[in-house]
């Protein structure tokens, strides 16, 4: 542990200058002691059993939690209670929770790519992009009002998906990743030079509020209700989606594409649908940002951007919707609370990345039903967990 | 015009090449993209950067440009190559037997942490990199070529061919071509394969941080942004030339370089990256092995 301090101190030394290399250093093995010392006490004497018990009463908490959405009726009362958020909060905070509820619309869409058909998409930002430039330019133009510019942009965005989607979706991953990340950066190096169309970096200003009945909409409590309408109607078609015949061929095809394939399923299809669906709901959230900012400039796009919706997805959990929710929320309220470690958010967001990788790689929220790797179950246990998820998802 | 895009694209060409082959060398070997792979190059300029800073307070840049030069390299190579094999250690090789998903999300994670790392402690301006040569330059055939240029394009040319006489003539030369081809065929007949392994990332990371310090030499400023675009053209230029061969990321590294320079001499200037990203597209569409790779490539791409 005192070697790795040293390794680590070594490591930052010219980066950091000699003062907090040795900081850096002694922090490194001051938590892998930590780890080591929590290891032990878990595994021997009486700390490991409070562990373990605190543990149980979080498990116990969770599924309570989950008895709060028991039936209709709970459903319906926390349902009210959620609407009602936005009396009792002040401005500033419904403010945040319309923009956690973006990306909850976004990180539920990557989901569906990322999560459930294992495509790893690096240039999400890109079709939130041209949502956002869809509802921009038709309102400056057109003067096209929100909800149709709602469905244009899906269907724009959704549109590009499969465009990019044709060529690249027969390469493997780690290729489909880098392509991802080549076409986000490419549309916002369009959209940041191309002056006659998108007004460069100073963006696009003054795009009309949507509008309900006569009513416009620039309250951030008027957004609240919207975003979590869109939010509401995204859960509930992304889970009917994981459930159906295409979401089935989504998780035969991440568990296994080559099996997959001899069963029967379409390759390409079913990859292609991951993405337009994905996209799709880029653009409708683009649409709303859009709306909500007033204002859209190519600096909203960065690949900064698509990995903070990467992360939600991977710390919550890929593949779990709630778990997904979960991470958005987590990961926008969390820098609201502690703004004055913003330097430090890449940072520890890249840093929890792999640790979460290492040490549990399912995220917060397992997903329901998932399969274990091979390696961590025995074969009897992989075809018990199969029975059970045949059983429970399916009826 | 043509002769001077001509001398610019091959020293741009030259810094490619090399970031290439840390991505080709991962490659052959772990068949994985080593996504940090970038931002080791960018730490390998700001490496350079305050090795000039320590040695000149030492004294020694006055004394012998020789010494300093050999230094300015050596140290960043160093480096660069304890921070390959700690990314690999804590990156990858927990992960090795994981869902193919698992180790590009942490390597991803790991690019960002070190990019802000950097910016962090850094700054995030831009650094000067201290003009260490003054070797004038020449004309020839309309173009000017300085000695600056000679010098990079010489490095790179002696660096690369050393590589290839490792990796052809040597044990661990001979190990990393087996572990490439079957890695558990190696590790059967005594090959340890995670030296193997450690061993490919510290060549890639020290080739890198040549590219990078001679960028820094070249245009005079580095910033933490550098790791970036170069890792995503980098990776083009490996694929271009054909993934997880030596030889086709020196073709694919001087290719992409002319293509883009040229590009941006003759068409547009703004539109560059798109160029390279668009060339990556194409070349991914058309011939994913690309042009020096094998067609058999079902377990490529």
């Amino acid at each position: 542990m005192l070697l790795a301090g040293f390794w680590f101190a070594f490591l930052a030394l010219p980066i950091s200058g000699p003062w907090n290399a040795v900081l850096i250093g002694g922090a490194c093995s001051f938590m892998l002691l930590a780890i080591k010392l929590f290891q032990t006490a878990m595994t021997t004497g009486p700390a490991g059993e409070m562990v373990a018990r605190l543990w149980c009463a979080l498990g116990r908490m969770w599924g309570q939690a989950a008895w709060l959405v028991g039936d209709r009726k709970k459903i319906l009362v926390m349902i009210l209670l959620l609407l009602s958020l936005p009396w009792v909060l002040d401005r500033y905070t419904t403010d945040v929770l319309v923009v956690t509820g973006i990306y909850v619309m976004l990180a539920l869409g990557l989901n569906v790519v990322v999560g459930f058909a294992g495509l790893l998409d690096l240039g999400y930002v890109a079709f939130y992009a041209v949502g956002a430039y869809t509802y921009a330019l038709l309102n400056s133009w057109m003067d096209l009002s929100f909800w149709p510019a709602l469905l244009a942009g899906g269907a724009l965005s959704m549109a590009f998906g499969v465009l990019l989607g044709i060529p690249v979706l027969r390469l493997r991953g780690d290729y489909l990743a880098i392509v991802t990340l080549g076409f986000g950066e490419i549309i916002r190096l369009v959209l940041n030079n191309w002056d006659n169309l998108t007004n460069g970096p100073n963006g696009i200003l003054s795009i009309d509020r949507p509008t309900i009945g006569g009513m416009r909409l620039y309250q951030p409590m008027h957004f609240f209700y919207l975003v979590v309408f869109l939010c509401f109607m995204t859960m509930f078609v992304v889970g009917r989606l994981n459930r159906s015949r295409l979401g089935r061929a989504w998780s035969a095809l991440r568990e296994d594409e080559t099996a997959a394939e001899c069963m029967g399923i379409n390759i390409t299809y079913t990859k292609l649908t991951a993405f337009a669906f994905g996209a799709a709901w880029a653009g409708i959230g683009g649409v709303v940002f859009a709306a909500k900012q007033t204002f859209v400039s190519p600096e909203s796009f960065t690949f900064f951007e698509s990995v903070i919706i990467l992360c939600m997805v991977v710390l919550g959990g890929m593949g779990s919707i709630p778990g997904v929710i979960l991470g958005a929320l987590v990961l926008t309220v969390l820098p609201e609370a502690l703004r004055e470690l913003t330097l430090y958010r890449p940072m520890l967001l890249g840093g929890a990345m792999v640790l979460m990788m290492i040490l549990r790689p399912q995220g917060f929220l397992q997903m329901h039903g998932q399969r274990l790797p091979a390696s961590a179950v025995l074969p009897g246990d992989v075809r018990r967990g199969r029975e059970k998820t045949h059983l429970g998802g399916d009826t | 015009m043509f002769t001077q895009q001509l001398v610019n694209g091959i020293v741009v060409g030259s810094v490619y090449a090399l970031i290439a082959l840390g991505y080709t060398l991962v490659y052959g070997i772990l068949k994985l993209i080593n996504f940090a792979h970038g931002e080791i190059y960018m730490i390998g300029a700001y490496i350079g950067i305050t090795t000039l800073a320590v040695l000149g307070a030492m004294g020694i840049t006055g004394m012998s440009i020789t010494l300093t030069l050999v230094l300015v390299f050596l140290i960043p190579m160093i480096y660069c190559a304890a921070y390959g094999i700690t990314l690999e250690r804590i990156a990858y090789r927990p992960l090795r037997r994981a869902p193919r998903l698992s180790p590009l999300i942490s390597a991803i994670g790991m690019s960002i942490f070190l990019q802000n790392y950097v910016q962090v402690a850094q700054g995030a301006r831009d650094k000067a990199f201290p003009s260490l040569l003054a070797l004038g330059g020449f004309n020839f055939m309309g173009a000017y070529i300085s000695g600056l240029q000679i010098f990079i394009l010489a490095t790179a040319v002696g660096v690369m061919a050393v590589l290839q006489l490792f990796i052809q003539k040597t044990r661990m030369g001979k190990a990393m071509r087996a572990t490439a081809q079957d890695r558990t065929m190696a590790s059967l007949v005594g090959v340890d394969v995670n030296r193997v392994i450690a061993a490919t990332f510290a060549i890639g990371s020290a080739l890198a941080a040549i590219a990078g310090v001679m960028v820094g030499m070249y245009y005079g400023l580095v910033n933490h942004y550098i790791g970036f675009i170069a890792g995503i053209k980098a990776f083009t230029a490996a694929v271009l030339g054909g993934i997880g061969s030596v030889a086709g990321a020196l073709l694919g590294g001087f290719l992409l370089a002319m293509l883009e320079t040229f590009w941006a001499g003759y068409v547009s200037a703004i539109y560059k990256d798109v160029f390279a990203f668009a060339v990556l597209v194409v070349v991914l569409i058309f011939r994913p092995e690309g042009i020096l790779g094998s067609s058999d490539s079902s377990d490529r791409v």
